[in-house]
């Protein structure tokens, strides 16, 4: 497959690409379909800043591949089998307890992921993470914010994100596995080992769910994985038919 | 509070955009309480780094002027032209005030 890369690097930093792109593309989903206008404009935000994020991982990713590679090309123009984002953030948003649920998983990891790639040993990655930990840290404020509230809130809003976050777990561990790209890059402090991540993760995601009235979560859980070696649940070819179709149908199309 | 029944309630949002600076009047939007409203005026009116600091302002807080009082409240200072400091000499040393 083409931009299909064998350099470690690229591998590594495509998969941090694609988080990004896949969750920021499916809470573009929720642009005029919020509940209230304010909170329209506030997951819109977010999924900006995800895109904006994600072009920035592309175009480092496209300059390590060389051979005239573009941010479009890997955005646009990879299948499904060469995306390794996570399974949790091409799930489909739900109600907006659902959203929100995966979102405040994400975003806890994020910003532990981010804390530890400013320190990268990669400058180019310490420099994008730095810059981005800023937008993630309001992010996972907002989602945390949001949890305890529909937890806190009325008897069917605790009910309905109880199993929304329950729903969540099996796919919220696979950040904690690492694959062969993880270890490849925690092996050369390009980015953190990620089951190290863990411990920092759930203790501030209980301290939320216990704020929140809801039960701790799981970590007996069995991890759904798969995503990170682009193995990937039947969501993601719609995700990328929507989002890949009009840049393949025009080519080289310009605004 | 005005409106639907199922409304959030609706908050005044004011942005200082640099310090040194009052906080203006920007809009208003609504929250269900007030550390989501600082988050939603945020959203909606800092986006385009508008501002440094915001204050949020439960609208139902807010006591304003009736229309109905127009006259008694601002008419009686319209022919009072020496209330402005206009009729001083100023000292060219002084330079603009």
């Amino acid at each position: 497959m083409k931009w299909d890369t064998c350099d470690p690097k690229a591998a590594y930093v495509l998969h941090l690409a694609d988080d990004a792109l896949i969750l920021g593309q499916r809470l573009s989903e929720w642009c005029g379909h919020g509940p209230i206008l304010e909170q329209d404009i506030a997951l819109t935000n977010i999924s900006l800043d995800l895109i904006g994020l994600a072009r920035q991982y592309y175009q480092y990713a496209a300059e390590l591949i060389g051979e005239g590679c573009t941010e479009n090309d890997l955005a646009y123009f990879r299948d499904s089998r060469a995306f390794k984002n996570h399974l949790l953030v091409e799930q489909p948003n739900g109600h907006w307890g659902d959203t929100l649920a995966r979102q405040f998983y994400f975003d806890t990891f994020h910003f532990f992921q981010l804390e530890a790639l400013s320190n990268s040993t990669d400058e180019r990655l310490g420099q994008i993470a730095r810059k981005a930990i800023k937008e993630c840290a309001y992010h996972a404020q907002y989602s945390a914010e949001w949890i305890i509230r529909l937890g806190d809130g009325t008897e069917e809003s605790h009910a309905k994100v109880k199993a929304s976050l329950a729903h969540f777990e099996r796919f919220a561990g696979e950040f904690f596995v690492p694959s062969d790209v993880d270890a490849q890059a925690a092996d050369k402090g390009w980015g953190p080992s990620v089951d190290a991540l863990m411990p920092a993760w759930l203790e501030k995601v209980n301290s939320i769910l216990t704020l929140a009235k809801v039960p701790a979560f799981n970590a007996s859980t069995v991890a759904r994985t798969g995503g990170k070696a682009g193995i990937h649940s039947e969501y993601h070819g719609y995700i990328l038919a929507e989002m890949q179709s009009l840049a393949r149908a025009y080519p080289d199309a310009s605004w | 509070m005005s409106g639907h029944p199922d409304q959030w309630p609706l908050w005044e949002v004011f942005v200082r955009s640099k310090n040194g600076l009052a906080h203006k009047h920007s809009g208003s939007l609504h929250a269900p309480d007030a550390e989501m409203a600082l988050k939603n005026a945020r959203d909606v009116y800092t986006r385009r780094s508008e501002g440094v600091s915001i204050w949020v302002v439960p609208s139902s807080a807010i006591v304003a002027s009736s229309p109905d009082e127009k006259e008694p409240l601002f008419a009686p200072s319209d022919d009072k032209v020496y209330r402005h400091p206009t009729f001083y000499e100023i000292p060219d040393e002084v330079g603009h005030m």
